[in-house]
């Protein structure tokens, strides 16, 4: 702990001498003590990614052995052929893709332009509005879930993927927010110096602000496409026939039908969750400062 | 800018003012044509679906007939309804379980992760991973995880000789199960601790430590006290979060068994996209609004007594 391991620095300088020797014992001890508990705890964090695969690999059979075995007795890579084959994954991966593509493009292009005006632009009215885009992220989604749903059924796009595409198109508080603080953090030197150049508003935004922002940038379109990517609840509400769904929907749907083969079910869902885990540790960083950035956890 | 106006006499201001008069409305046009884009989300999706539920609140409308006007009668049928009693209690059993241990592994974690020990980067990695791809796919493995025969979890306590119980599947585990899964994400909330930690002033705990405090004491009334704004934020986050999640519920239980994990979230999916009682179901939605409004407040009365804010700004 944060507070032994200074305590122990502090008496290491306080009492120099003979007793030193079991000071460097006692930090010794602390050390051991925290590497088993850090082992210890990585070690049950893994845990389920590893039963995952292990599931993934077993034979139909050793799934149901009683008592389980940890390791597949031997490695059946065709699992995940098989899993991808039984249901047409790939009409479920090219609308996942589609849906999650047109949201982060979507939100990168409207939560930017909107973010700029807010951080960047004087007007009357500026910040009684800002507020309101505050206060629209304390509502509830289940208060707007029901006439939304009500205006696209109104508009006949039940069972299309347009529901879960277009309202990206319009800015997300969240993210307006989150690019609104970063563009804020950018010194008014260099766009004023272009304004005084005579470059227009929109040419500061896209020749000035813009490249100066990727990593915030960066951070909405991953959490654009984790968000996206995972969601299962508009799915569920706005997606009728089984060629409309993403694949998020999907595992659900052979959850249902194929309630038995495990080993399928870990095989496709590790597919699905492949994505995810590229861009976790490819872009950790991203993450890290979007939520210490927003102070929003483990969503 | 606000600072930077007050110190130009007021005589020049309203000169420069009149000069850029023709930009500054130029530049409030601009304003409204680069935010018009939330302007028309705010109207489509923010602003008019909540008044549109309220209204549609005092309605019983079923989609495929024209809306009725029935005035308080959704409410009065709420407090009536035996489910809606047992999905608040529910709700706050998970609400109440999740966040709390969320709270309290995720600052030990954090705790752990403050230590100057080679390798800290991994570790956070590991720990924060499954907070990151929570989802469908992971709600599926808890699922597998949890099988009564052939889970992981069954097979562990059985290495121990502890024969587990059904979790999913019985009516007693279901929920305790949900909430342990939920302390697999603690890692989101370990990022923003770890933060927190790394900003508390090193010179608190010299100045203790030359007043002879140990270890114990420093964390209770240094750690904990700079701390406590941290704690107090994930726990209004995480309690307002908890009190809506449903979807990996459902998916896992589905309520079941015996309507143990029926949290209000999925009763109110159920009542509007099964019964496709809209009415209805936007009446739960405001009595979970106000709900989660008159928590939120409570919690804002209570943190005076237990919220440290240096600079002795109190929240």
């Amino acid at each position: 702990m944060k507070v032994g391991h200074s305590g122990s620095t502090a008496l290491a300088t306080a009492r120099p001498g003979g007793r030193l020797s079991s000071v460097r014992m006692q930090r010794r001890l602390h050390k051991i003590l925290v590497y088993t508990l850090l082992f210890g705890l990585a070690w049950v964090f893994l845990l389920p990614f590893m039963w995952m695969i292990s599931t993934s690999l077993k034979q139909s059979q050793d799934v149901f052995t009683f008592p389980p075995r940890f390791l597949p007795t031997s490695f059946e890579w065709r699992n995940y052929v098989r899993g991808w084959t039984i249901m047409p994954f790939n009409t479920f991966l090219l609308n996942s893709l589609i849906v999650t593509g047109a949201n982060v493009v979507g939100n990168l292009l409207s939560c930017s332009v909107v973010a700029y005006g807010f951080a960047r632009l004087r007007a009357r009215g500026r910040d009684v509005l800002f507020l309101l885009l505050l206060a629209t992220l304390m509502i509830p989604r289940e208060v707007t879930i029901v006439p939304t749903f009500i205006l696209f059924t109104k508009l006949g796009l039940v069972n299309t993927l347009l529901p879960l595409i277009l309202p990206a198109w319009f800015g997300y508080p969240f993210f307006i927010f989150l690019l609104r603080q970063f563009f804020m953090s950018i010194p008014h030197d260099l766009d004023e110096a272009a304004r005084i150049d005579g470059a227009s508003s929109w040419r500061i935004f896209t020749n000035i602000i813009l490249p100066l922002s990727k990593p915030a940038l960066g951070t909405v379109a991953i959490f654009a496409f984790i968000g996206n990517w995972n969601n299962l609840l508009d799915p569920l509400i706005y997606l009728r026939s089984t060629e409309k769904f993403t694949l998020a929907l999907a595992l659900n749907l052979f959850r249902g039908q194929h309630l038995t083969q495990y080993n399928l079910l870990m095989a496709v869902s590790l597919i699905q969750l492949l994505p995810i885990l590229i861009i976790f540790f490819l872009a950790q960083k991203y993450f890290v400062r979007g939520v210490t950035m927003s102070g929003m956890g483990g969503r | 800018m606000q600072v930077q106006q007050a110190h130009v006499p007021e005589k020049h201001r309203t000169r420069v003012r009149q000069k850029l008069g023709r930009l500054a409305r130029q530049e409030e046009r601009e304003f409204y044509l680069f935010i018009s884009p939330w302007i028309i989300g705010f109207i489509l999706f923010g602003a008019g679906p909540i008044i549109a539920s309220a209204v549609i609140s005092f309605t019983d409308w079923s989609l495929l007939s024209s809306p009725r006007w029935v005035g308080l009668a959704n409410y009065e049928r709420l407090f009536t309804d035996r489910l809606f009693s047992v999905t608040v209690k529910n709700t706050f059993i998970y609400a109440i379980g999740s966040v709390s241990l969320g709270i309290v592994a995720g600052f030990l974690l954090a705790l752990l992760l403050n230590q100057k020990v080679w390798g800290m980067s991994l570790f956070r990695t590991i720990f924060y991973l499954p907070s990151v791809v929570a989802g469908i796919a992971t709600a599926l493995l808890w699922v597998n995880i949890f099988h009564p025969d052939f889970g992981l979890i069954n097979y562990t306590l059985g290495q121990f000789g502890i024969q587990g119980p059904g979790w999913l599947q019985s009516p007693t585990w279901a929920m305790p199960a949900l909430i342990m899964m939920s302390v697999w994400g603690a890692g989101g909330g370990m990022v923003i601790y770890l933060a927190g930690l790394q900003s508390i002033p090193e010179h608190l705990y010299e100045a203790a430590a030359l007043d002879g405090a140990g270890p114990l004491r420093k964390f209770w009334h240094i750690t904990v006290p700079m701390m406590s704004p941290v704690i107090f934020f994930n726990m209004i986050v995480g309690i307002i979060s908890s009190l809506q999640a449903f979807v990996l519920i459902l998916v896992m239980t589905n309520g079941g068994p015996a309507n143990s994990t029926l949290v209000y979230g999925l009763y109110l999916y159920r009542t509007a996209f099964q019964y496709f009682e809209m009415g209805y179901a936007s009446a739960m939605a405001w009595v979970l609004f106000i709900i989660i409004m008159l928590i939120t407040a409570l919690q804002f009365r209570l943190a005076n007594r237990w919220v440290y804010y240096e600079g002795g700004l109190k929240g």
